[in-house]
């Protein structure tokens, strides 16, 4: 054996046992601390204490997580159309997704809002924002269905959106880019500082129905508008915008709009604009078109409609509704604290944090102490809106919630850490690693008055080593720390889906009693619906064929249908007759280019089938509903389009064959 | 004894924070109590089935008002499985079964059917012969009774 042969075998043994020692990805290990294993331990029938509501970026969706075991409960499509419940594809649905644009199947959410009572959480409606074609969605937490969504004219990238006053009064939703409106639209793009404006919608919510209003406008100078807060407690009255770009660049926003050493924190007084608005000062602007999406609750069927109207402010002409207040290198994260009165500001480029006072901010107001104007809209100077700066926080600081004692949580996004600080005295508390770059984070109720603590959740935007690889796509990486003790202690990872931005987290206490099991039959409303057998019917009107139709374990009815010719479009209304909890039926027809639907108990869906050939077609339930579930099916008949073969239908009739053919 | 200790531990944490899970209807029946007397402690009837409902009081002749909900009840909730006939489709035909059956037991299996189901001997034959666990309707007590009723008329009573 050559000293060759012995050091290649040598080799190859010390890789093959570096292969197996480093089984797992080389990375951090293990930084969890025994015990974190009981804290996420949620026993076989059990329930989580939380709910974990995160929005699902570039999927449109939201999903649902239970806290603190991170486990996936469900997924609600908003944007974008679902094929796991048909969201979108149904007749009931598609109404649900159209836009001045048209049907947009696909957009994506970025930020959710629970509604709040008294500034606390009060379980009843998530809302959500569309960036791309500008929209607010609402979702009922009794159903974990989206109900409503309302576009936005006049705005364009809604990522400042959706935040949420303490009683719900507005959802207010502020555009990311200024663009031209109005008349003047067909502007050269270098025209940006003469012609582009900014948009803060105020969309007022209804107390008892949810139904959202684009009550009005106000419109700024061309900036972007970033994130957002209400003021909360003495601030309630209040709105602070992050906003960027004041160099008002229009290319290479990476280099032009990080010019400045400060961009502005936009405080507005939105009680004051209610006020002008009362005494008529705000103007009608007919030129826009945008579509208000609900779904009607006792027929259950989405309608859309054009509006075409919004009554718009102009806060650079009404002098004392906004004010800017410098803030350090392009600002991102905006919080209010659970008091109301300071503000924290992250510059995603600074290395300091600041935080402003909103006991200052009035002083400054009432003493004009002012540093000249942006566009016509006064300036505070820095110092005299400044509660104090925290210093050397880390790098990249990008969010802020708070816990019920008084500390701050920030997320990092350049140095992956989270950093607690005390909100009054500013010092940095404590310091913890997230894998990888963590974007948003969340305390549950950290938004509120009256945060319910306990953990921080972590919304990393890089995974890396953290999973099994799944390929070069790999799932986003949630990570759960307790934040009980002194120490911020990690608990768990769980993968989620889509790219969560940001989330809030809810005592289940606040939902689960709530939640819908069933649909009653005796209130479906649906213009189709077959309330029981005797009401099941195929009835033909010009080339549409509609099919009232019932489902209940285990059969359809009716479930033989002949009659049906080539040209014809047939709707089945397929009414699920269950009045139990968890029995959904499905239902799918061969060849439907619209996939399937799924009906809960006491509802009723509609496929739309248009049949391209003579034959005989087979459907059947997609939904595994009992034992005999592989026999709930049924045959459709499709004839010639001159064919004289009558609309028929039956179940569990029996003829006899018939003679010749 | 630690592991003990130890879930006891978790078992107390979870108690603590979870909400509650949801309450079957024997805890929370929503019975109305007018419609029978509340019955005495020691009465155990198997012919009666198992369930809050414990009389059932059936007057001649027979009520025309609950026939008349019954029947849209039944045409809603019950017919897509129960003929009128004595033919036997999902369940069996409701020919005759006021008379195979005491009216608290048919009231029993309408209004509590998964323990019936898991408990009473009739009801688990019926189960055998059927193999089609009979779904929850959630059919109220009033709703049963309208329903009995209807089934009374069914049976040829006046």
């Amino acid at each position: 054996m050559t000293i060759n042969r012995i050091l290649s075998i040598g080799i190859l043994l010390s890789s093959i046992a570096i292969l197996f020692t480093g089984c797992k990805p080389k990375g951090p290990q293990s930084v969890t601390t025994s015990g974190a294993a009981e804290k996420v331990y949620v026993a076989p029938g059990q329930y989580d204490e939380f709910y974990n509501i995160v929005s699902g970026g570039f999927n449109g969706q939201m999903s649902i997580y239970g806290l603190p075991s991170g486990r996936l409960f469900r997924i609600i499509p908003v944007f974008s159309v679902f094929p796991e419940n048909g969201y979108g594809f149904s007749e009931e649905s598609k109404a649900m997704l159209n836009t001045s644009h048209g049907f947009v199947p696909w957009d994506d959410l970025h930020h959710i809002a629970l509604s709040q009572t008294n500034g606390e959480h009060d379980g009843r409606w998530a809302f959500g924002n569309a960036n791309n074609t500008p929209r607010v969605g609402r979702v009922d937490m009794k159903t974990f269905r989206t109900v409503e969504i309302l576009e936005l004219p006049n705005s364009a990238g809604n990522h400042s959106s959706p935040f949420i006053t303490e009683n719900s009064e507005y959802i207010i939703a502020g555009t990311r880019f200024s663009v031209p409106m109005g008349e003047n639209r067909d502007v050269p793009i270098s025209s940006y500082k003469k012609n582009f404006k900014g948009t803060l919608s105020f969309i007022s919510v209804n107390p008892q129905s949810g139904k959202m209003n684009l009550s009005f406008q106000l419109v700024t100078p061309g900036v972007n508008f970033d994130l957002s807060r209400a003021g909360k407690g003495p601030s309630h009255g209040w709105f602070f915008f992050s906003c960027y770009n004041t160099e008002q660049a229009y290319t290479l926003l990476e280099v032009n709009a990080s010019q400045r050493d400060k961009d502005f924190i936009l405080a507005v007084n939105w009680k004051k604009a209610e006020e002008y608005l009362k005494q008529g000062k705000g103007k009608k602007v007919s030129n826009v078109k945008y579509a208000h999406n609900f779904i009607d609750e006792k027929t259950d069927v989405a309608t859309s409609e054009m509006l075409n109207e919004v009554m718009q402010l102009d806060i650079a002409e009404l002098k004392d509704i906004a004010y800017f207040i410098p803030c350090p290198k392009s600002p991102h994260g905006c919080d209010t604290d659970p008091s109301g009165e300071y503000i924290v500001a992250s510059g995603k480029l600074a290395a300091t944090i600041p935080v402003f006072s909103f006991a200052k901010i009035q002083k400054a107001i009432t003493d004009k102490a002012y540093d000249g104007d942006f566009n016509g809209i006064p300036i505070i100077k820095y110092e005299a809106a400044l509660h104090g700066e925290v210093q050397k926080p880390g790098l990249g600081p990008l969010h802020t919630e708070f816990d019920a004692s008084g500390n701050a949580y920030t997320s990092f996004f350049v140095s992956s850490e989270i950093v607690k600080w005390d909100v009054k005295s500013l010092k940095v508390l404590d310091r913890v690693h997230t894998y990888y770059s963590i974007g948003h984070l969340c305390v549950p109720g950290g938004p509120t008055k009256k945060p319910h603590g306990k953990y921080v959740i972590a919304y990393n935007k890089i995974t890396k080593d953290r999973y099994l690889p799944t390929g070069p796509e790999l799932a986003q990486s949630a990570q759960l720390y307790s934040i009980d003790g002194d120490k911020m202690q990690l608990l768990l990872d769980f993968p989620t889906v889509g790219e969560p931005h940001y989330a809030e987290a809810i005592p289940a206490s606040l939902i689960a009693p709530n939640s819908t099991k069933f649909y009653k039959i005796e209130d479906n409303k649906h213009p189709y619906a077959a309330k029981g057998e005797k009401q099941t019917k195929v009835e033909r009107k010009g080339n549409q064929v509609h099919v009232y139709m019932t489902a209940i374990r285990s059969h359809l009815t009716p479930d033989n249908i002949e009659g049906i010719k080539l040209g014809d479009e047939v709707y089945f209304h397929v009414t699920n007759l269950e009045q139990d909890w968890d029995v959904p039926h499905g239902f799918a027809v061969k060849g439907a280019a619209n996939a399937e639907i799924l009906i809960m108990p006491g509802e009723t869906q509609t496929l739309k089938w248009k049949p391209d050939d003579v034959g005989v077609f087979p459907f059947y339930c997609t939904d595994f509903c009992s034992a005999l579930h592989q026999e709930m099916q049924g045959y459709i008949r499709v004839s010639g389009t001159g064919s004289n073969v009558p609309i028929t239908f039956s179940t569990g009739k029996i003829e006899e064959e018939p003679k010749g053919k | 004894m630690k592991k003990i200790i130890f879930s006891i531990g978790i078992a107390l944490l979870f108690y603590n924070c979870a909400p509650d899970k949801p309450k079957t209807k024997e805890e929370y029946p929503e019975f109305d109590e007018s419609q029978t007397p509340a019955p005495a402690a020691s009465q155990v009837d198997p012919t009666k089935g198992i369930g809050i409902i414990k009389e059932v009081t059936l007057n001649k002749p027979i009520e025309q008002d609950r026939v008349k909900r019954g029947v849209s009840i039944y045409e809603m909730k019950c017919s897509a499985c129960h003929k009128l006939t004595d033919q036997r489709l999902v369940g069996p035909g409701w020919k005759d079964v006021t008379k195979r059956r005491r009216p608290e037991w048919i009231m029993n299996m309408v209004t509590n059917v998964e323990v019936m189901l898991d408990k009473d001997a009739e009801a688990q034959k019926l189960l055998e012969l059927c193999l089609t666990r009979m779904p929850n309707q959630n059919v109220s007590i009033g709703d049963a009774r309208d329903i009995l009723e209807f089934m009374r008329q069914n049976d040829g009573e006046k």
